[in-house]
């Protein structure tokens, strides 16, 4: 192990290579020479006024905040002799777990291609880029046939390999964890219990404020309301991500959400992210990919039927035709357990084949992906500006949930968290479902994979999100999930089948969040 | 307690029977006794007629007023406005005032409209001032988008009225159809780059004194074909058309989610997106503008204590957050289109039914109608004209019809013109 001064030069190198060359590293160094000819800036104290200067310039603020971004992606420090591969995942079962998943997909993929006889990417001709250009705010209106197209994988589908993981390091029989576990995950992962949560989630607690709570017993609502709005115009003004973060536990405003989640996630939407943006939309409009269609067809299949969000249909290819274009997304993949897949082409030559990333961004997209940008079209009603966002969202957190891998916020922790949260605090419930087929994870993956998009109303989800930004972690779309277990544990006793259990959970629209989780998290008897 | 309510109908909707049923109300036919009869305006017609004469008793309800096209017929409406308007400035109303170009300041919430062809030189005198503007044309008597076109050229306007002698541009129609032509909102509000108007309701259960209660689960509607502001040819003034068309929605027009989404949902994009004092603000002004427009037509309403009336109010707002009142229906489609529709509906009418017959007991028009918050359902009170009155100091108050309370100036400290009662 290292001591904990090696580790944090050990960051501080990492992170400064990182800045090396960013625009931001250009504009600070054009900041610094500019103000060397001001008059306050003394040589004999050169460094400590072109420090205060840049300070007082809100600079150091941003720099502040590029700093506080790099550690939430920067995984933290392995061992110096650990292979590389170990930054992506530690465990090797669940590397070659993930590996074969992947290798799956892209079978899927490449036979639809060859099905279909789609090439992989087209060049657009001149007449079709035009109208491209021309309709691109309003794609929705086109209806090409979609029909011989399916999305490569479902949830469903994945929730299978999820159940199918094996640690070959344990024998089934001796692994006592895995022995008395009722649910479907068989292998055995370190999830939090609620003691443990309790300490986690402090300011979930009964005793504080909470937006999207209305009945406060120790803070009346009104005043903490108002006081809270007051904090959070404060901290928007002091641009700190890092106060954004923790204010964000508590919930964030509505009229101040978009600002303190763009913020948090550092996406300041200057210049060059929308010159970013625009040379990505150049892209889509040059060259036609086959996951186009995926995502025209997931859009279809999910966005374009539901209440909140069909009316964002356009906004939605705006994003995901962009992302699948971006390059900038492959640098998620030195902390994802997954690779971006490779597909060859042929050279222009027409000769040889080579390997290539596709698509592009290295994502291929599954039925229900357009539901993690859906929200924020809620928020941000500028294309580049929500692109922003959603890109930020996707590699700090979207991704775990349907890559393999052991992180705590991966989607296996997090379907081991759920089950293990309902066996030891509704044993009852498990042991009925489970009887009559009704295994718990079969009806909540859905809403996990998805970190419940398209199942609560909008508000409420935004609210999950706050706190999902807040501590930097998806853990609390597990405690949610069991939470609504435990709300309609009543009915769920009653049932007799798995398709009355899911009638039961059909409808999560009318859920209040944040009184489940609190009620779940520091009202259980433990 | 009196016997059960007997109810008639000529709709025949679910949403309407099933609450009906629900309450264990009797059905009859329009021959019998009834006490409660749900009309289409047709009936209404007849009902109120001077020939056929029908009095109603004490014990019974109809759903809608008399005269309602005062405020439904969209030239009747118009004059009435601009009626209001005109005593209002006579009175030298606060409300009345102007701003330096000469528009009301308060009471500018209808688009630019002239009658046709009865107004059709101020119409051209008007066209000449922007000529670069579009115009819609809607036949004053039709519902439903039906009849509604757009024109940008004085030429067009002089090739319709040779037409529609002829019956050709719009074949349902007799050509002496007399027409309202508005100025054409051509900024409106987009959201996810798609134009939408409001569909909102109101109960109004008395005119003398104004009692009116608003119905907190309105919806946008959302054209489905993309919004282009271009009208530079006639081609795209199809476009438009169909826009129209489809915003205002024939009775089976049918999509997945019907292209609607609800006020709730408007009101989180708007406050996350523009912020919640401009919202509220938002929500504010669609607020006065209905209670405008209900006080407009008060004096003329026939304030029949049998009537009570749910209008369907259309409003489109601006890409300013200004809103528009377009028109006002009196019979809102009550045809379900999804399921979130027909529970709306069912609501709706449940909600109404409370308000108006409340604790479904046989109605009896010398009811006051004065009920607890609980009872309203989804409905809250819009304006209480009464209440007003009795919370008003206002030394002007004049008796006459009530609508003079306008003149309160409380409007000018930037608070809400009129004591707000739905908050």
């Amino acid at each position: 192990m290292m001591d904990e001064s090696t580790e944090l030069s050990v960051s501080i190198t990492q992170i400064v290579q990182r800045l090396k060359g960013t625009h931001l590293h250009s504009q600070l160094e054009k900041q610094a020479k500019e103000c060397l000819h001001k008059p306050e800036i003394k040589l004999e104290t050169l460094k400590d006024d072109v420090r205060r200067v840049l300070k007082a310039s809100g600079w150091e603020r941003k720099l502040q905040n590029a700093v506080y971004r790099e550690l939430h992606v920067l995984p933290p420090p392995g061992h110096p002799r650990a292979p590389p591969e170990h930054t992506k995942e530690p465990l090797a079962y669940m590397l070659k777990a993930q590996a074969s998943w992947e290798k799956r997909i892209l079978k899927s993929l490449n036979s639809m291609c060859t099905e279909l006889g789609i090439p992989l990417a087209r060049k657009r001709p001149v007449m079709e880029q035009k109208e491209l250009t021309n309709k691109w705010n309003e794609m929705g209106t086109d209806e090409p046939d979609l029909s011989n197209f399916r999305p490569v994988y479902a949830p469903k589908d994945f929730l299978e390999v999820l159940i199918g993981l094996r640690n070959p390091n344990t024998e089934r029989s001796d692994d006592l964890t895995v022995k008395s576990h009722w649910g479907l995950i068989q292998v055995s992962l370190n999830v939090h219990d609620i003691p443990q949560m309790r300490e986690t989630y402090a300011e979930l607690g009964l005793s504080y404020g909470q937006l999207g709570i209305d009945d406060h017993t120790h803070v009346p609502p009104d005043l903490f309301e108002s006081e809270h709005i007051h904090i959070g115009k404060k901290v928007v003004s002091e641009q700190d991500s890092a106060a954004a973060q923790q204010y964000s536990r508590q919930g964030c405003p509505t009229g101040l959400r978009a600002q303190l989640w763009s913020l948090i996630l550092n996406t300041t939407n200057d210049p060059e992210d929308i010159t970013h943006y625009e040379q990505l939309k150049a892209r889509v409009i040059h060259h036609n990919l086959l996951v186009d269609n995926l995502i025209y067809k997931d859009v279809k299949l999910t966005a374009s039927n539901d209440d909140y969000y069909f009316v964002f249909e356009d906004y939605l290819y705006q994003v995901l035709l962009c992302f699948s274009r971006d390059t900038a997304v492959l640098e998620h993949f030195n902390y994802n357990s997954a690779s971006p897949p490779k597909s060859s082409i042929q050279s222009k030559s027409g000769s040889e084949q080579c390997a290539v990333v596709y698509p592009p961004n290295g994502v291929i997209p599954f039925h229900g992906f357009s539901m993690y940008v859906a929200p924020l079209c809620f928020l941000y009603n500028e294309p580049s500006k929500l692109y922003s966002v959603f890109r930020e969202m996707y590699i700090r957190y979207f991704f775990r949930l349907h890559s393999i891998s052991s992180h705590p916020s991966g989607i296996v922790s997090l379907c081991l968290q759920f089950e293990r949260l309902l066996q030891a605090h509704l044993p009852q419930l498990f042991y009925h479902l489970r009887e009559i087929g009704a295994q718990p994870l079969r009806i909540a993956f859905k809403w996990i994979v998805r970190a419940f998009s398209g199942y609560l109303s909008t508000d409420q989800l935004l609210l999950l999100w706050d706190r999902i930004l807040g501590y930097n972690s998806l853990e609390i779309v597990a405690v949610l999930a069991t939470a609504v277990f435990a709300f309609r544990a009543e009915n769920l006793m009653e049932v007799t089948s798995l398709a009355s259990a899911e009638a039961v959970l059909a409808d999560l629209s009318t859920l209040k969040v944040m009184p489940l989780l609190q009620i779940f998290l520091f009202a259980t008897s433990i | 307690m009196a016997g059960k309510v007997k109810w008639v109908t000529d709709i025949e909707k679910s949403v309407l029977i099933n609450n009906f049923e629900k309450r264990g109300w009797i059905q009859v036919t329009d021959s019998e006794d009834w006490n409660f009869y749900w009309m289409s305006i047709q009936t209404i017609r007849t009902v109120f007629s001077v020939d056929t004469g029908y009095r109603l008793t004490d014990d019974q309800m109809v759903n809608h007023f008399p005269n309602h096209y005062e405020l439904t017929r969209k030239d009747l409406m118009i004059k009435n406005i601009k009626r209001y308007r005109r005593e209002l400035e006579k009175e030298n109303s606060a409300l009345a005032e102007k701003d330096d170009s000469g528009k009301y300041i308060y009471l500018d919430f209808v688009p630019v409209t002239f009658m046709l062809p009865a107004d059709y030189n101020l119409f051209v005198e008007e066209f000449r001032k922007s000529p670069s503007s579009t115009w819609i044309m809607k036949p004053c008597g039709k519902a439903q988008g039906k009849g509604i076109f757009l024109i940008n050229k004085l030429s067009q306007i002089k090739k319709w009225s040779r037409d529609s002698r002829t019956s050709t541009f719009v074949a349902a129609n007799s050509g002496k159809e007399a027409y309202v032509i508005s100025l054409y909102i051509d900024n409106p509000l987009l959201i996810g780059g798609k134009k939408f108007d409001l569909r909102l309701y109101v109960l109004v259960t008395t005119y003398r004194p104004l009692k009116c209660y608003m119905y907190k689960l309105g919806f946008c509607r959302f054209c489905t074909v993309k919004y282009t502001p271009s009208t530079s040819e006639l081609d795209n003034m199809f476009v438009h058309l169909t826009n129209v068309a489809i915003q205002k929605h024939g009775d089976d027009y049918n999509h997945v989610h019907g292209g609607k989404w609800t006020v709730s949902n408007l009101r989180l994009y708007l406050e996350s997106t523009r912020g919640p004092d401009v919202t509220n603000h938002l929500f504010d002004q669609i607020h006065w503008i209905i209670v405008q427009s209900l006080k407009a037509v008060a004096p003329v309403m026939n304030n029949d204590k049998h009537c009570f009336e749910c209008y369907g109010y259309d409003i489109i707002i601006d890409d300013r957050l200004k809103p528009w009142l377009i028109e006002v229906n009196a019979s809102p489609s009550l045809t379900s289109s999804t399921a979130n529709d027909r529970i709306l509906k069912y609501n709706l009418i449940n909600d109404t039914l409370n308000i108006v017959t409340p604790n479904a007991e046989i109605p009896d028009c010398r009811w006051n109608r004065s009920l607890p918050k609980e009872a309203l359902g989804h409905y809250q009170v819009l304006y209480d004209e009464e209440q007003a009155l009795s919370e008003s100091t206002e030394r002007d108050l004049r008796s006459r019809s009530g609508h003079s309370l306008g003149s309160k100036s409380t409007r000018q400290s930037g608070v809400r013109p009129f004591p707000a009662t739905w908050k």
